[in-house]
Parts: structure tokens; C-alpha cells; sequence
């Protein structure tokens, strides 16, 4: 996992299966960077897309004159819009996302890496830019770009119990992706999301959890700590607080839910004990599915 | 020692311990228990949530309960809880233990010896000097007090006595008692008119403690026979309940072993001290028994020897006329039956039949002359012991038997004619006779003056006639004439077995003399007049326990002694053996009764019971143990911990602590028992080799349709065996394919396969290889087969011959193929000398079912046939090899019918006799 050519072969295993995903932009605005794959309108690019007839204000040399003279019409040649997208990913590295319930299963941080790496594989075999939000890294194509991103999803430091989004640096109208678990303050999350709207960036919302999180299998008297120890709750009846432990995470679950619809973005669970593939899948399906 | 009911403590100090309990409480419930620390990043959603429960800070009530329950257990522990703690008896001076020590102590000896070593050991606590007397071993010379510790090495020597104590030792020894002593006394609880004189003499002494019993005494009175069974009466000490016991009767079986030859059931009424019951045996069972017993009694009075007065003689009487009906009274036998009748079976019929029934006596009344194979076979039993009695008459005096020379079945040489006295044509009175000598059997019997001889045969003179002459006339002339012949004697009565010749038979001596020739029995108990001046030694002995045992070198008793039937330490009860009998001396004579020990009010009556002490410390802190288990998996719980792989161990622990084992044993399944014996079932011996077990069940199949289209016979679904695990004798048939890698089946299923084939099971072996190899080549299934029959009981084989009835059990047939058509196939060889039939064509074999055939065919090949019905195998080619299926199953068809119908074709040689016979 540490190591970068590591996170990256397992990523590259994850992403195999899957077609390369075509992003389709929705709206172009001044960032248009031209791309391989058309945008299946009329527009800047190589490919044909269309003859349309000649109307005035037409340039004339925009006419095709080999097409307009097999008829009495002219006809101007028109070629397909191709545009490449910009997604950025933030994936939280706080040390809350550093939890495993259980040593043989894998932490919520490496979960949310391995996806967010796979993710940017399909990517970029798509044609899409991909970066980190934020100012480290930002949005670009090719092999290379993977490879900034193992490296940089791989960097472990001194981090915050819980993670803050970063909405910094996001280009207006691209697309974005948060993967983390949401346990921490909610008003930064709410504040990203506002910003991003703002730009009309939309993007997907991916909440990872560790099972034991969501099944609270606790009893008698314990004493629960953050993962670096600032926060602590000493309880002597821990059966008695699931169920109240379990509303808090259903109502933050349906705040988060409720937020990401305002803003036009798609918010889904994913807990680390299933298989990383539907997770993918859906991501793959939510960034697809913006029109 | 501090009490507390049955408790006692020996450190009764620490139970103030069980105060602090309380204090325990208020401190155990502060502390609640120590929590667990967890990483959890779930923690934010947690912050400001509160318990509920306030109460959850403090330890659980139960818990509490259970860890103050383990600490008091600990402590009652230690304080040292002891159960029925030997409680002291208080006492001095010296003490006197009094057993009994009769037959009735035997039923429960090791309990009244327990006792006497806890009175012992009380005794020894005490420093009181003791004396340990039993009342049938009396001491010379007072009581010998001693410490008690010296007794008590002698405790496990004690055994008690066949007899009961005598009566005028008893009052002189009670007589000699001198000095201050109490007295404790272990009665057997039957009652004696020897007690109460004897309780006086001890309570002058000092104080007497009594201790009995209450265990039921039985006893058996000896053993009558009346009326044709054999009448016994069962006695017991106390009739307040319904009880039952069981009577059994032991003696030699046959082959010399000691067994139960009979038993019965006696029943006690509610109020009732005796019970009878009556066994009705054969006469050769009767003879054999030598004792009853009441089963499950240790006690000598529960056994009854048996003597010759229960064995009955078997008599066989033979009249040489029979002739004369209706004239009871002449009839030579009439009054032999009636002095025999009460005591003897008396048997009657031919000669030869009477002799192979080996009876002990046979008498001959005025029977002349016997022929040639009775004498011979009459002189053989003569040797081994037969007593033969003859009476003279008519017919014996007319004949010349024993004239020239002595017969061998005649004692004396006879003269002719014989002699009349005091008939209306003679001189002289009728004769008296003459006392008895003392070296005849006769000897003591009291002469009659009534009993007169009016006729008679008369012995020739001779050197040794007055030797062999028994009983004789007042004038000398012999009576009664006794020749021995081997280990048996011939005895002559000169004079006719009914009234005709002489008034004998009319008198009471004519039986005591039959009695006296041990013809008949005697009445059960002699009496002392009958055995005076005799000296009866003792065979076996009864000890106090009922067992026998031998009598080792004790001397003789006389006779005397024996009659008065009471037993004691010079006659202790047993088999004693006279000259010719053998009288039983038990310790219940016919008249005797058995009543409980009655005791006057005063005395203090004890039960044997010792109380054992039990220390209970291990108990209760090995309860303290488990109560602090218990708390672990309860604290474990309680702080959330217990889960994972830890609440499968917790809960293994609790089932452990719970649950003892059990486990039922499985019963056997016996489905193949009832699959293989619902129906005929043709079955398969499993070779190991799946494909060949596959061939073999379809070619059963096959045969097994083909026997339901066209005979009777309509077998089910064949049934593959292991001939390790099956049980092969359900099964008529079993078909054997041999491969050349077959185990080698067990020892066990060996015996098994040679059960089989003994008990009339037929095993067809195949070893399939008739393309490649002639029957006993060397083919690798033919060495094998070799190997594997070694072991089998297999009669000598032969190959199949013309005229074996497999060729015509069913179908005619003379070719044996399966898949391959070899001639080779064995079966049993016939008797050498076995003859051809007349007017058949086969010999006159019919005998027997071959138990094994042998062949190399491949027959369950031809046969099977898959589950549709068609043919699995190819056999030869085209038409032919049609029918060479055909005639295989033909064959299979003639084997079963072989097998299920035995030698029914072969008795066929015999239909032109029947039919000559019914007159066709």
C-alpha cells in the first residue's frame, strides 16, 4: 500500500475490468481543452461530425464546396466538439480514516485510495484530466499523471483527527469526487459543497465506513477514543448507546444525502468489509451519470 | 465440636468470618467494573450521550450474590465442615461385645463386623478394656478383657457359625460372668429360648445395649416329596409385608457342571412366616439335585442339603405271567407296586426297552428263562451297578434254569421241584423265619412271628451257599440268596412276590427288607434307634455363608448324634455318608420354626448403621472454585468482553459445569436385515472393484427378472454385501466375483463365510477369466481364488458331472457358459459310492446342496442388464450368441432353483418306487 507502484498495480488490477469511461461534459465553458472523444455536438475539433445547410453569416469559407456541389444547396461542414474533463478527487487522509475494525480487514483510508486511484485510472485511459483538489495537483492527462497521484495518495503524515474537504483550486464546471467518512464537523463539508455548486462543479460524495461503525457491536463499560486520543467518551453501558449511536449515523447519513442533492451531486455508503468493485462501479455510474 | 444438625466444624472460629460478608457487600457494590479502552472514530457521533441508567455504575445484585456465595464457601471451607461427625459414647470400665455369630449373622457379616470395629475404635478413644465373645465360641474361662486394639487385629478373623449356640454352654458361661461390665450385643435377630436367661445374667452385670438388624431372615425347611413333587417350605423371621422369594434347585447338569436346574417362586402372605412352593421334575432332573437354596440370601439356612431321601429309585417290574385278568391280588407284581408305589418310579415293558432306560433296579418276578441278547445285555448292566431282583414261582420252579449248572443271572444253583411245607398234602407246619445274621443286609429287622413259607424253590448245596445266603427258614434253609456280579448283585427271593408261596408280602417286613436292598427309599429323617451304634462321615459341609465346602479330615460322628438333627460344633451341618446312604444334616429340621428376637422394653435396641463421617472441606472449595469460574465468564459478560472466540469457550465451560455426559449408544441399524429377509434377495459379495461390484449388481438384476418371467421365484432388488460388516445368513445365494486384487477378507469374516457355506448357504465364485485361462491355470484371478479359499470350509469339488441335479433343477441343461462358454465348473464331488439309479439315468445322488460352485464364466457379464432393461454385455456372436445368454441363464435360473429347492429334482429317482408303491 505505501509503496507507489504498489497502490498502483492493485488500482490498475481494480480497474481492469471496467471500459474506459467516457465523460460527458455538460457544459463547456472556457477551460474547453480539446480531447479525443467527441462531445457528440457540433463544435471545435478533427472528427466530422455533420453537413448542416449554409445560412447566412456563414463564412464563406466555411462552406464545403466538394459536398455543396453534388446539389443546388450549400453546405457547411461541421466538425464534433471535442473536449476533455477535469475531475478532481479529495480523498480524506485524516487519522480517523486510518481505523480498521478488524486486522484483517483493510482500513477506510486504503479503501478510499485504492478507489479513488482506480477511479483515476479509468480516467485518464478515457481521456479525462485528473487531479487533487487543492493546489498540489492539478488536473492533467496521461500515464504520467497516474503516477503523481499514487505517489501522492501514498504520502502519510501528521493529519487531523478529522478530515476537512478541500474546495480550493476547483476548476468551475469540472467535476469532482469526496471520498471520506464524513465523522468529523459537518460545516466544512457543507461549506465545500456550497463552493461547488457555486462553480457548478458536480461530482459524487462517497462515504466510507467501517463496518464496526455501523453495527456499534459494543457492551459494558468502555471508554471510546479518537484515533489520536483528543476526543474521548467513557460510557458504562455501551449496549445502551447503539441505539442512539446508530440514529446520530443514520441522521448524518440523510443530512449528507440531503446536501448532495441540493447541490446536484450523488452521495453514496460504502462499507470497507464488502468488495471495492461495486464501489468503483458506482462511482464509474455517478460521474457518468451527470448530464 | 461445634454442631450444626448433621455439621460438625472442627475450626468453628473462622465461620465469624461469614460476618464480614456484609462489609464485603457494600464494598464489592461500590466498585463497578473496570472499563475497556477502544479506538473509535465513530466517537464524534457519541459525544453527549449519557447513560440512562444510573444504577449500572455498581456491580449487579447477582454477581454480588455469586462472589459472596464463592468467599463464603471459602470460608465455610476452611472452617472444616464434617458430616455426621462420630459422636462420642460416653462410658467406662470394661465392655463386653457380644455376637451372636449364628447362620443368621452371615447375611450381613461385614456390616456387623464394621460395627464392631466403630465400637472397637469408640472404645480404644475411651481407654476401655474390651472383650469380644461370640456365642458360638464361647471362651474358656470368663470374659478376656483386653484393649481394644488387640481385638481389632483379630476383627477380620471372625467368621460366624453354621450352628446356633448350645444351650447349656450358653448358662455356664453366663454363670461364670463375674465383675462390673457393660455390654453391647449383636443379636442376629432370630429368636432363641437361650436369649432371655442369658440378657438376665448380662444385665447383672451391667447396662445392655442391643444391637440387630432389621434385614429379613430366610430359611428353607429340607425338602419333601409328596405326592409326585418335590414340597418345600421357605420360613422367614418377620411377616409384616408381602414378599417373594426365589427357591432354586442346584445340582449337576449332564456334563458334570454345577448349575440351577430349576427355581421357583415362594410367596409370603401379609402375616404369614412360611411359605410353600412345589417343583415338579422329571425323575433324572430330581436325582441330580444336591441342594435348594433361597436365591440372594447368604445365610446357611437358606441352603438345604438334599440326601438320598429325596432321590427316587427307578424300578422296572417284569412278571413272567400277566395272564390272568382281573385277578388283582394273585398278580405276581400287585404287591411289589404297592410297597414300591410311595417310594420308587416304577417303570414296566419289554426287557430290551427297559434296559436302555437304565433303571437302577430291575425286578424279575417268576420270569424263567430270558434269551440270549436280554442276558447279554442284562449281564452288561449288571456290571456297571443294576441290582436284579428275582422272585421265585411256578414257572421258574418248572423249569430247569440253574439246574446243572448256576446261571448267570441266578445266585444259586436250584434244585428241581422246589418244596411245599404245610400244605394240605404235607407234613410239618408252615416255617418261620430264622433271624437275620449279621452279615446280611437284613440284619435288626425285627422278625414277625405271623410270616410263614408254605412253598418254595430250594437252593442246591454248595460250598458257597451259606455265603450267598442272606435270609433263611428257621429249619436253614436259604430265603433269600444274594450273588454279586461286577459292581451289581443278582438277589434271589426263594418264595413267589405275591401271597401265593408265603405270608411275606403280606407283612410290614417285606418292605423294610426292600429298603433294605436299597429297592426302595426310606422316610426322610431316620431316627435314632435306625442309626444307632453307626458312624456316618462327613462328605461336604455347609458353612455359615450357605457355601459348601469340603470336610477336610474330620473325623466320623456317630449316628446317634446325627438323629437328633440338631446341628453344632461337633456336628456341624452337612452331608454325611453312611455304608449305603448318605443323610443331609441341615440346620432346619422339618419341624423347626423361625420367629425375630424379642426384646423386654428396657432394652436399648441399636440398627447396625454406622455413620461415616464425611469432610466436606474439599466439597465446598471445590464449590468455591467453580462459583469464581462462573463470576469470570459472569464479569466477562457483564464489562462486554465476552464474545468471539471467548463466549464459545465461556459457553463450552457452562455446558461442561452443566450438562453431565450422555451419550446413547447407538442401536444397530438393521434395515439390510429386513431388506434381505422381507424377500427372496439375491446378493453380490462387494470384490472392491467398482466397475466388477457394477457388473455383478446388474447381472443379479438380470437374473433376478428372468427368475420373476418364468418361475415362482420373484426375487427383489439384489443386495451387495461386505462380507467384513454384512451378516451373510439372510442370504440363500451369494455370487463371488474374484479380482486379482481383492483383499484378503478378515479372520472374522472368514468364520462368518464358513458359517455360511456350513449352515446350507451356496456361494457361486467367478473368477471371470474362462477366455484367457483354464480353470485352475494360472491366471492371476485362479491364484487368487486359490488364496482365498483356503481358509474355507469347502468340501471336496469335482467338475460338474452329467448327472448333477443343476443340470435339471429347472431347465435341461449340460452347458454351464456365462460371457465365456468353458466347461470348467466345480461343485461338491459325490459320495464315491454312489450308485446309479434303476431304470434312471442319473446316479442316486440326493443328498445335500453343493455349497460352492466354481467357475471363470463371467456369468453376472451375460446376465446384466442396465436399467432400461437391455443388455450391458456382448455375448459370442449373432444368433449363437444369443443363445449362449440364454442358456446362461438358463443356468442362473437352475442354480437358484438349486438353491431354494435343495435335492427335490434328485428324490425324482425314487418316483417309479412311489409309483409302484401307490399301485400305478
Amino acid at each position: 500500500m505505501s509503496t507507489p507502484a504498489a497502490l498502483r498495480s492493485r488500482a490498475e488490477d481494480l480497474a481492469a475490468p471496467l471500459p474506459p469511461l467516457l465523460a460527458e461534459a455538460e457544459h463547456l465553458a472556457a477551460t474547453v481543452l480539446l480531447g479525443e472523444h467527441g462531445r457528440r455536438r457540433a463544435g471545435m475539433g478533427d472528427e466530422f461530425w455533420q453537413y448542416r445547410p449554409a445560412t447566412p453569416g456563414d463564412e464563406a469559407r466555411s462552406i464545403d464546396w466538394r459536398r455543396s456541389g453534388r446539389s443546388d444547396q450549400h453546405f457547411v461542414r461541421e466538425k464534433e466538439w471535442q473536449a476533455a474533463q477535469s475531475v478532481l478527487i479529495w480523498v480524506d487522509d485524516a487519522q480517523s480514516m486510518r481505523f480498521a475494525g478488524d486486522a484483517g480487514r483493510v482500513s477506510k483510508a486504503g479503501r478510499a485510495r485504492v478507489l479513488a486511484l482506480a477511479l483515476s485510472v479509468l480516467l485518464i485511459r478515457g481521456g479525462e484530466r485528473v487531479g487533487l483538489s487543492g493546489f498540489d495537483l492539478p488536473p492533467r492527462r496521461g500515464e504520467l499523471q497516474l503516477l503523481r497521484l499514487a505517489e501522492a495518495f501514498s504520502h502519510e503524515g501528521a493529519a487531523p483527527d478529522y478530515g476537512v474537504p478541500e474546495a480550493r483550486g476547483m476548476l468551475p464546471h469540472s467535476r469532482a469526487l469526496f471520498l471520506s467518512d464524513f465523522m468529523g464537523d459537518m460545516a466544512p463539508v457543507e461549506a465545500a459543497l456550497a463552493k461547488a455548486a457555486d462553480r457548478g462543479v458536480k461530482g459524487a460524495l462517497l462515504q466510507v465506513l467501517d463496518p464496526q461503525e455501523e453495527a456499534f457491536p459494543f457492551d459494558g463499560r468502555t471508554i471510546f477514543e479518537s484515533m489520536s486520543g483528543s476526543l474521548r467518551h467513557e460510557t458504562l453501558k455501551a449496549g445502551d448507546l447503539r441505539g442512539r449511536y446508530l440514529e446520530r449515523l443514520a441522521q448524518r447519513k440523510a443530512r449528507l444525502a440531503d446536501l448532495t442533492r441540493i447541490a446536484g451531486w450523488h452521495y453514496d455508503c460504502h462499507h470497507t468489509g464488502e468488495s471495492a468493485q461495486g464501489a468503483l462501479l458506482w462511482l464509474f455510474r455517478a460521474l457518468e451519470r451527470v448530464r | 465440636m461445634f454442631m450444626l444438625g448433621p455439621l460438625g466444624f472442627t475450626a468453628p472460629w473462622l465461620l465469624l468470618g461469614l460476618l464480614a460478608l456484609p462489609v464485603l457487600w457494600l464494598v464489592l457494590r461500590a466498585v463497578p467494573p473496570a472499563p475497556i479502552r477502544r479506538r473509535f472514530p465513530g466517537v464524534a457521533l457519541l459525544l453527549g450521550l449519557t447513560d440512562d441508567e444510573s444504577q449500572t455504575d455498581k456491580t449487579p445484585w447477582w454477581l454480588l450474590l455469586l462472589r459472596m456465595l464463592a468467599i463464603a464457601a471459602v470460608i465455610v471451607g476452611f472452617a472444616g465442615p464434617i458430616l455426621n461427625p462420630q459422636q462420642e459414647r460416653a462410658g467406662t470400665g470394661p465392655l463386653l461385645v457380644l455376637i451372636d455369630g449364628t447362620w443368621a449373622d452371615a447375611r450381613d457379616w461385614p456390616r456387623r463386623i464394621d460395627r464392631v470395629e466403630a465400637l472397637l475404635a469408640e472404645a480404644a478413644r475411651n481407654a476401655r478394656p474390651v472383650a469380644l465373645v461370640q456365642t458360638t465360641d464361647l471362651p474358656e474361662g470368663g470374659v478376656p478383657f483386653q484393649a481394644a486394639d488387640a481385638w481389632q487385629a483379630r476383627l477380620p478373623g471372625l467368621t460366624p457359625a453354621a450352628w446356633e449356640p448350645d444351650a447349656e454352654d450358653l448358662a455356664a458361661w453366663a454363670a461364670a460372668l463375674s465383675g462390673r461390665f457393660d455390654t453391647f450385643w449383636l443379636s442376629d435377630g432370630a429368636a432363641r429360648d437361650t436369649r432371655l436367661p442369658l440378657l438376665e445374667a448380662l444385665e447383672r452385670h451391667g447396662t445392655v445395649t442391643v444391637f440387630e438388624s432389621p434385614r429379613p431372615i430366610y430359611a428353607l425347611r429340607p425338602a419333601r416329596f409328596e405326592d409326585g413333587q418335590i414340597a418345600l417350605t421357605a420360613l422367614r423371621a418377620r411377616a409384616d409385608e408381602v414378599a417373594e422369594v426365589t427357591v432354586t434347585a442346584t445340582g449337576l447338569d449332564p456334563n458334570g457342571v454345577e448349575r440351577d436346574l430349576a427355581r421357583a417362586t415362594a410367596e409370603f402372605e401379609l402375616g404369614e412366616d412360611a411359605a410353600e412352593v412345589a417343583l415338579v421334575l422329571p425323575p433324572e432332573l430330581r436325582n441330580r439335585i444336591t441342594r435348594f437354596a433361597v436365591s440372594g440370601v447368604r445365610s446357611a439356612a437358606a441352603v438345604t442339603l438334599t440326601d438320598d431321601s429325596l432321590k427316587r429309585r427307578e424300578v422296572a417290574l417284569i412278571a413272567g405271567r400277566e395272564d390272568r385278568e382281573g385277578l388283582e391280588l394273585l398278580s405276581p407284581l400287585h404287591f411289589l407296586h404297592q410297597a414300591l408305589e410311595p417310594s420308587a418310579d416304577l417303570i414296566g415293558g419289554d426287557l430290551v426297552d427297559i434296559l436302555l432306560a437304565n433303571p437302577d433296579v430291575i425286578v424279575l418276578a417268576d420270569v424263567a428263562k430270558v434269551t440270549e441278547t436280554e442276558e447279554a445285555a442284562l449281564l452288561e448292566w449288571l456290571d456297571q451297578g443294576g441290582l436284579l431282583v428275582r422272585f421265585a414261582g411256578p414257572r421258574l420252579a418248572a423249569s430247569d434254569v440253574s439246574r446243572d449248572a448256576e446261571d448267570a443271572l441266578m445266585p444259586v444253583r436250584l434244585r428241581a421241584g422246589g418244596r411245599t411245607v404245610g400244605g394240605a398234602m404235607s407234613w410239618g407246619a408252615p416255617k418261620a423265619l430264622r433271624p437275620f445274621p449279621d452279615n446280611s443286609p437284613f440284619f435288626g429287622l425285627p422278625v414277625p412271628a405271623d410270616v410263614t413259607v408254605s412253598a418254595q424253590v430250594m437252593a442246591q448245596p454248595g460250598p458257597e451257599l451259606a455265603e450267598r445266603s442272606i435270609a433263611a427258614l428257621a429249619d436253614g434253609t436259604p430265603l433269600v440268596t444274594r450273588k454279586r456280579v461286577g459292581q451289581g448283585q443278582i438277589v434271589l427271593f426263594h418264595v413267589t412276590a405275591n401271597a401265593e408261596w408265603s405270608s411275606l408280602p403280606l407283612s410290614g417286613l417285606f418292605v423294610q427288607m426292600l429298603e433294605r436292598l436299597a429297592i426302595s427309599t426310606r422316610p426322610a429323617q431316620p431316627s435314632a434307634e435306625d442309626l444307632a451304634g453307626t458312624v456316618w462321615v462327613p462328605e461336604d459341609l455347609l458353612n455359615a455363608f450357605g457355601e459348601i465346602g469340603g470336610a477336610g479330615n474330620m473325623p466320623g460322628v456317630p449316628g446317634e448324634a446325627l438323629a437328633s438333627g440338631l446341628p453344632s460344633h461337633r456336628l456341624p451341618p452337612g452331608l454325611y455318608a453312611g455304608e449305603d446312604r448318605r443323610i443331609a444334616l441341615n440346620i432346619f429340621s422339618a419341624d423347626k420354626r423361625l420367629a425375630a428376637a424379642s426384646w423386654p422394653a428396657r432394652i436399648v435396641i441399636e440398627g447396625l448403621s454406622v455413620a461415616r463421617e464425611t469432610f466436606l472441606k474439599g466439597a465446598f472449595l471445590a464449590a468455591a472454585l467453580v462459583l469464581l469460574a462462573l463470576d469470570i465468564i459472569a464479569s466477562l459478560f457483564l464489562s462486554g468482553r465476552l464474545r468471539g472466540p471467548r463466549a464459545g469457550v465461556a459457553a463450552v465451560l457452562m455446558l461442561v459445569l452443566v450438562l453431565p455426559t450422555d451419550a446413547p449408544a447407538q442401536t444397530a441399524d438393521d434395515t439390510l436385515a429386513l431388506a434381505a429377509t422381507s424377500e427372496v434377495v439375491l446378493a453380490h459379495v462387494l470384490s472392491g472393484d467398482a466397475r466388477v461390484d457394477r457388473i455383478a449388481a446388474a447381472g443379479l438384476r438380470g437374473l433376478s427378472e428372468k427368475l420373476a418371467q418364468r418361475t415362482s421365484v420373484e426375487p427383489a432388488a439384489p443386495i451387495a454385501v461386505s462380507l467384513e460388516t454384512d451378516e451373510l445368513s439372510f442370504f440363500p445365494f451369494l455370487y463371488w466375483p474374484i479380482t486379482a486384487n481383492q483383499p484378503r477378507p478378515s479372520a472374522a469374516a472368514y468364520a462368518r463365510l464358513n458359517r455360511y457355506l456350513r449352515t446350507g448357504g451356496m456361494i457361486l465364485m467367478d473368477t471371470r477369466d474362462a477366455d484367457v485361462a483354464q480353470f485352475g491355470g494360472g491366471s492371476p484371478e485362479a491364484r487368487k481364488l486359490q488364496e482365498l479359499a483356503r481358509p474355507l470350509d469347502i468340501p471336496p469339488l469335482e467338475p460338474i458331472p452329467e448327472d448333477h441335479v443343476l443340470t435339471r433343477t429347472f431347465y435341461l441343461l449340460q452347458d454351464f457358459p456365462g460371457r465365456f462358454a468353458a466347461r470348467d465348473v466345480w461343485v461338491e464331488a459325490a459320495p464315491p459310492d454312489a450308485e446309479l439309479a434303476e431304470g434312471m439315468p442319473f446316479r442316486n445322488l440326493n443328498d445335500g446342496v453343493t455349497p460352492v460352485v466354481i467357475g471363470g464364466n463371467d456369468w453376472a457379464a451375460a446376465w446384466a442388464v442396465d436399467d432400461r432393461g437391455l443388455q450391458m454385455f456382448p455375448v459370442g456372436r449373432g444368433y449363437a450368441g444369443e443363445r449362449q445368454r440364454e442358456i446362461a441363464y438358463r443356468f442362473g435360473i437352475n442354480l437358484v432353483m438349486h438353491v431354494l429347492t435343495g435335492n427335490y429334482k434328485s428324490d425324482q429317482v425314487h418316483v417309479p418306487a412311489l409309483l409302484d408303491r401307490l399301485g400305478q
